[in-house]
């Protein structure tokens, strides 16, 4: 395992956790949908109950997802948490109150009213994946940093400063980075929706679904569709493999896929499966299963697209204030030893993943119900 | 604690501090008792398992209703904790990530998705899933958590003991060379057994407490008397642990850490044959005069005892603050250098990283002057982070939280040891139900003491090590953000409401689910 192939490895597997956790994020999809799709407060008890199975996966892989950009590309991890503090403390504030939001909102003595934990459930699955979707779109827009290491060895021995005050909040006023960040938020309605068809046997609930899905599938549709003309028209930021210098290139992102046609493939097929999944599901009345290609086309394509914004020598993380800041893998990735011992460690991925499948087929076994919600245990 | 000549906002340093500190505290709130519960439920629901007896599956969930309501605010907590490093201190990330990340990727992939797989089925597989894949899952659920413990106690340790790294000065940061240096320290090894151990004891006095409330009330009798049975056997069984492997830790602390145990000890001066104080009179307040004073005043001390703690010998000698300013030779005849010294070697460390940076990244690209700047470095690397302190007062911690914070964790672990024998006592010999109700109410204020007694632990582990984010390496002022303090402390008083308001609903609904109590299936 050469240095270059453990940086590309370890790219794989925090794009592959990054798509995987905008799949993961109809759990936030869901709830910002809980007061139209639930009805009534039974109705939505029952979807919260439904996403309550499995919040903690999503919660799960965005820690998981913390700690592998921090354990393989630390100068990442330096530079946008500590510069893009407050779009990073939105984002915690919001999955701070979800997570007590399941346990507390029905139980005698929360002091703040269920109603209150369900609003932090509609915050968090609006805030959620709005913003995270917008700070992946700086991935291909740019943030306004500056790295210098040498600053270690001066008066002043931050290495990463962000460039102006705002700290990350700047990223909201490019319109791209909302057009991405809107995407995801109606990408994962739709997962949502999806879901509780599936989890939720519920009719009411499943007729209402089928209505909401329409109309979330045309926002992201269009937003999607604009934005990915937008991607393939950019110019982006490359590296030198040799010197590390980074320049700008025309059309870098359309190179990129036109290179790398394996991803090209894979986005395709993501995206054909997130259509097949949608269409195949408002055109039957009775087929519920448009959660599992919509998800697997979810995870393909942002599979891609993350892919596509750091492999073939393509700065990830581009500096729009000091063009040679920009972070790539080569430049922003762990030692060797540390992404080898990490490589290791990967191989208990598989692992994880067949007893959380494990998992999650018995706790799944029958569908929810109004019944269970009453009869059984339930937030 | 400022550094003048650094050009870092003095209020961001110390708003992050209290940022992190806030958060810590109150992470450490829930997560002893989601270790030390699970523990308890996992015990219960093995009797279940094994007797097939109904009450013993009531009362496992009983406890496990409560170890819900604290575990999320764990995991609430948690995940700030853990972003955190990167949004407060961005630098410090960078100077260590490539050591630092690895720990915490693992908790992610190994520990979390334990944790959070199987406590979804804990709660909602009663009936969808067998009782020995049930059984599994709560004792996957404890062992997810502990072994999150394991790899963040890991990554702790190695900030207050860095090993199995070098520093590469082309990249300018640390890099990992022993992953078994790192992930099998000593120093992590003996933190984890103390820290999860205390946190069995959280679990230990809740589930008593609880239960001799229970017998306050004349309720619940069965239940409440079995778990003091079980609750007893792991308090005390964990308090005895927790004294040895904290004088396992104390004794690791006084050979890497002698200024945090000088500080705990409010020693001014060292020497051999030292005693171990028992109580003085040190002002909480200020900063002792320890250059000038030879000792605390009206110190009531036990002799030899910390020389016995710091070295297993009764005439071992330990440094004291001004000996380890001012420098001193150990027993070994080695010296160690003066805090002067050490500044002054630092700043060479310093300069000579820039200079050889200069030299082999500069226009002139000169190989032999970049070799002579890189020997420079390397001889002063042990010393590279004095390079950012300006007067070595900085160099010693605040006494007085130490001293005191020390006493109280020793204090009421002894008392602890005390407590959980007499309701042993009571339980197996006597009648607990019938047992004089000052040992019911006793019980009850056990609860805050232990809390009390095991943030001390932390007080003691974190303000020690100042003004070190990692020891020798690198001081808070050169770990920060360069965010403007006003934004830090925004987020404290936002992060300080926040979790305060949920501690407060928090126990609230525990209060609520205890006075309801358990739901019998028969």
């Amino acid at each position: 395992m050469s240095y270059e192939f453990l940086q590309q490895y370890w790219w794989f597997l925090v794009s592959l956790l990054g798509a995987l956790l905008v799949f993961l994020m109809f759990v936030q999809g869901a709830n910002s949908l809980v007061g139209s799709l639930g009805g009534e407060a039974e109705g939505r008890r029952l979807i919260i109950n439904s996403t309550g199975r499995k919040w903690e996966f999503t919660f799960t892989t965005l820690v998981t997802f913390g700690g592998a950009f921090f354990a393989s590309f630390p100068l990442f991890y330096s530079t946008s948490f500590g510069g893009a503090y407050w779009l990073w403390m939105i984002i915690l504030f919001s999955f701070v109150l979800q997570a007590v939001s399941y346990e507390f909102q029905n139980k005698l003595g929360n002091l703040l009213g269920a109603r209150t934990f369900q609003m932090f459930l509609v915050i968090n699955g609006i805030v959620g994946p709005l913003l995270l979707g917008g700070a992946v779109a700086t991935f291909f827009e740019g943030s306004n940093f500056i790295v210098a290491k040498d600053n270690l060895t001066g008066m002043q021995p931050v290495i990463s400063q962000w460039a102006n005050a705002s700290h990350g909040l700047d990223a909201l006023l490019n319109p791209w980075v909302l057009v991405f960040g809107f995407a995801v938020f109606f990408l994962a309605r739709i997962l949502g929706i999806l879901y509780v068809m599936n989890n939720v046997n519920d009719e009411d609930i499943r007729s209402r679904a089928s209505v909401r899905l329409v109309g979330s599938t045309i926002v992201f549709l269009l937003l999607f569709v604009a934005y990915l003309v937008h991607l393939l028209m950019k110019d982006g930021y490359a590296y030198d493999s040799v010197t590390g210098v980074i320049s700008i290139e025309p059309l870098k992102y359309l190179n990129n896929f036109m290179e790398m046609w394996y991803l090209l493939v894979l986005l395709l097929v993501g995206v054909v499966l997130v259509l097949y999944g949608i269409i195949r599901t408002i055109i039957s009345k009775t087929y519920i299963g448009g959660i599992w290609p919509v998800g697997i086309g979810v995870v393909l394509t942002v599979l891609a697209l993350l892919l596509c914004a750091g492999w073939n020598n393509t700065a990830y993380y581009p500096s729009t204030a000091d063009l040679q800041s920009s972070l790539t893998i080569a430049n922003s990735c762990s030692s060797e030893f540390t992404l080898r011992t990490m490589a290791f460690v990967s191989l208990l991925i598989p692992f994880v993943l067949a007893y959380i499948v494990v998992a999650w087929r018995k706790i799944d076994s029958k569908k929810l119900d109004k019944q269970e919600i009453v009869t059984d245990e339930a937030y | 604690m400022s550094n003048i000549l650094l050009s870092i906002d003095a209020g961001t340093i110390e708003w992050s501090r209290a940022q992190f500190a806030l958060t810590a505290i109150y992470h450490w709130l829930f997560v002893p008792l989601t270790l030390g519960l699970a523990v308890i439920m996992g015990i219960m629901e093995t009797c279940y398992y094994r007797t097939r007896n109904v009450f013993w599956k009531d009362a496992a969930r009983f406890w496990q209703k409560l170890f819900g309501v604290n575990f999320a605010m764990g995991v609430a907590t948690g995940i700030i904790l853990e972003f955190e490093f990167g949004t407060n201190w961005s630098n410090y990330s960078w100077f260590v990530g490539d050591i630092f990340g690895a720990p915490l990727a693992i908790e992610g992939i190994v520990a979390f998705f334990m944790e959070s797989t199987f406590v979804a089925v804990m709660f909602f597989g009663w009936k969808k899933v067998s009782a020995g894949f049930h059984l599994a899952a709560t004792w996957l659920t404890g062992v997810g958590a502990t072994i999150s413990a394991w790899w963040i106690l890991v990554a702790n340790a190695w900030m207050q003991n860095p090993v199995g790294c070098v520093f590469n000065p082309d990249t300018m940061r640390n890099e990992m060379v022993s992953f078994a240096e790192v992930a099998l320290s000593p120093f992590a090894i003996d933190k984890f057994c103390h820290t999860v151990i205390s946190a069995w004891i959280i679990g230990a006095v809740f589930t008593v407490a609880v239960s001799c409330w229970y017998l306050l009330k004349g309720r619940e009798k069965k239940l409440a008397v079995e778990s003091i049975k079980i609750g007893a056997i792991v308090g005390l069984v964990a308090s005895v642990g927790a004294a040895l492997s904290g004088h396992q830790s104390a004794f690791r602390v006084a050979k890497v850490q002698p200024m945090k145990l000088a500080a705990m000890e409010a020693l001014y001066n060292g020497g051999t044959d030292q005693s171990l104080t028992g109580i003085a009179l040190v002002n909480p307040f200020v900063q002792p005069d320890y250059a000038n004073e030879a000792e605390a005043p009206l110190k009531i001390a036990v002799p030899y005892a910390l020389s016995i703690l710091a070295t297993n010998d009764p005439h071992g000698y330990v440094p004291g603050i001004n000996d380890i300013l001012n420098g001193y030779t150990r027993p070994d005849g080695t010296i160690e250098p003066s805090a002067d010294e050490k500044i002054e070697r630092g700043k060479k460390a310093i300069d000579a990283l820039a200079a050889y940076r200069a030299a082999k990244f500069g226009s002139s690209d000169d190989g032999s002057i970049a070799a002579s700047h890189l020997q420079v470095l390397q001889e002063n690397m042990p010393y590279f982070g004095y390079g950012y302190v300006q007067d070595k007062a900085d160099l010693v911690p605040f006494v007085p939280i130490n001293f005191y914070a020390f006493r109280v964790m020793v204090g009421v672990g002894c008392l602890l040891i005390l407590f959980f024998m007499v309701v042993l006592f009571f339980a197996y010999k006597k009648d607990i139900v019938m047992a004089p109700k000052w040992l019911h109410w006793v019980a009850i204020a056990m609860v805050p003491l232990a809390y009390i007694a095991s943030e001390s632990g932390w007080l003691v582990a974190e303000f020690g090590r100042q003004p070190w984010t990692i020891q020798d390496l690198l001081p808070t002022w050169a770990s920060v953000s360069n965010l403007q303090s006003s934004s830090v402390m925004l987020t404290f008083f936002i992060f300080l409401i926040l979790f305060t308001t949920m501690l407060a609903v928090e126990i609230s609904i525990l209060m609520k689910q205890i006075k309801k109590g358990p739901e019998y299936e028969l």
